[in-house]
């Protein structure tokens, strides 16, 4: 139901705009491509943003560097009872939202997408954003060099959504 | 700060290889990298234009004023420094409205279009402004109510009950984004106080 629901809400949502315009006899097609040329210049606008994030994030993860930290990490993760498979995902959503889907699919595809750590793995993927993404792309459309507090902001939301997701887990999935 | 991390992760993995012999694969993720960041803006390109044309559609029939009218009396309180028919008002309310429905690449035009009005209103100066750090906090926490690719994973995957990680997502990003909030509360009185 809900899946159906989602999948209609996009086509709907396009129905109800180009409806509502030609109503309020707004020149649709005209104004779609007055509006769409912009998009073209901004996409490419980000592109050195992503790139220079990207490569090297992806150096981080190819070196060996990330599993490193992580098996570094066990012995703490044990004491709060966090399952260590799980932190690769937990370090990797707030910087590559690409990247953590890789690995949230790498585990829903081992592990099964009903076992705890699946459901664990979707919970976590879907709460929270990728503040690295978000704060290249806004702030990167936008030229603006001093980000103040928000990225202190941002990494501390994600740390309070990977909480939540696993508190939230623990009840109601284990 | 995102320079430090930025020159920091491709620095350590560069040091980690050369102490581990993973040199191949460092130089594999130099292309592997680049060529994943093109993909995406060839994604971007395609998600962009559709949506800001759609968008501009909406503007010019009113559509994003009456939305901006609906939800003002929460946003004004998250957005003080905002005037309420501003339409970096209308831009916020799409972005969250896209955001809410798990249409994250819908979002993300409206998003940019925000920050540019943003931008705008704080003289066009070139750091963040109160306002943008607080839409940052609201769209990194990220208000989700239908996970959309994540159920589509788990049916990937012949999930028994694909859906059945909506509440747990709910609850998560709800503590997650009540969280930000007041973190981003926090910090602007303590730019306040030492000022």
């Amino acid at each position: 139901m809900l899946v159906q629901f989602s999948n209609m809400v996009i086509p709907l949502l396009i129905l109800s705009v180009l409806l509502y315009g030609t109503y309020k006899k707004v020149p649709t097609y005209e104004a779609f491509v007055e509006g769409g040329k912009e998009g073209v210049a901004m996409a490419v606008s980000l592109l050195p943003f992503l790139l220079g994030m990207l490569v090297s994030i992806t150096i981080f993860r190819a070196s060996g560097a990330l599993d490193a930290f992580v098996h570094l990490l066990e012995p703490v993760l044990a004491v709060f009872h966090i399952p260590p498979d799980i932190v690769p995902l937990a370090l990797t959503r707030p910087i590559s939202g690409t990247a953590s889907l890789g690995v949230a699919t790498d585990i829903i595809q081992n592990e099964g997408p009903d076992s705890f750590l699946g459901k664990l793995a979707s919970t976590m993927q879907g709460s929270t954003d990728t503040t690295l993404y978000v704060l290249t792309v806004y702030f990167g459309a936008v030229q603006i060099k001093k980000m103040g507090d928000a990225l202190k902001v941002g990494l501390l939301a994600d740390l309070i959504g990977i909480t939540a997701s696993l508190i939230i887990c623990y009840i109601l999935f284990s | 700060m995102v320079n430090i991390i930025w020159a920091g992760l491709a620095a350590i993995g560069i040091i980690y290889a050369l102490f581990n012999g993973t040199m191949e694969e460092v130089n594999e993720a130099v292309f592997t990298g680049a060529e994943e960041a093109v993909a995406l803006t060839i994604t971007l390109v395609s998600v962009l234009v559709f949506w800001l044309g759609l968008m501009q559609i909406a503007e010019e029939a009113g559509l994003l004023d009456k939305l901006a009218k609906l939800f003002r009396p929460l946003f004004t309180r998250l957005f003080p420094e905002i005037p309420p028919d501003h339409p970096a008002m209308g831009y916020i309310l799409s972005n969250f409205s896209s955001n809410i429905f798990g249409l994250g690449h819908a979002a993300t035009p409206f998003g940019i279009k925000a920050m540019q009005s943003l931008k705008k209103l704080n003289n066009n100066r070139t750091d963040a402004s109160r306002s943008m750090i607080t839409f940052l906090a609201l769209n990194t926490s990220s208000v989700t109510l239908i996970p959309t690719t994540m159920i589509a994973i788990r049916m990937k995957y012949d999930s028994i009950a694909p859906t059945e990680i909506v509440g747990a997502t709910i609850m998560a990003t709800l503590v997650s984004t009540v969280g930000a909030l007041l973190i981003d509360r926090f910090f602007y009185y303590r730019r306040q106080r030492s000022l």
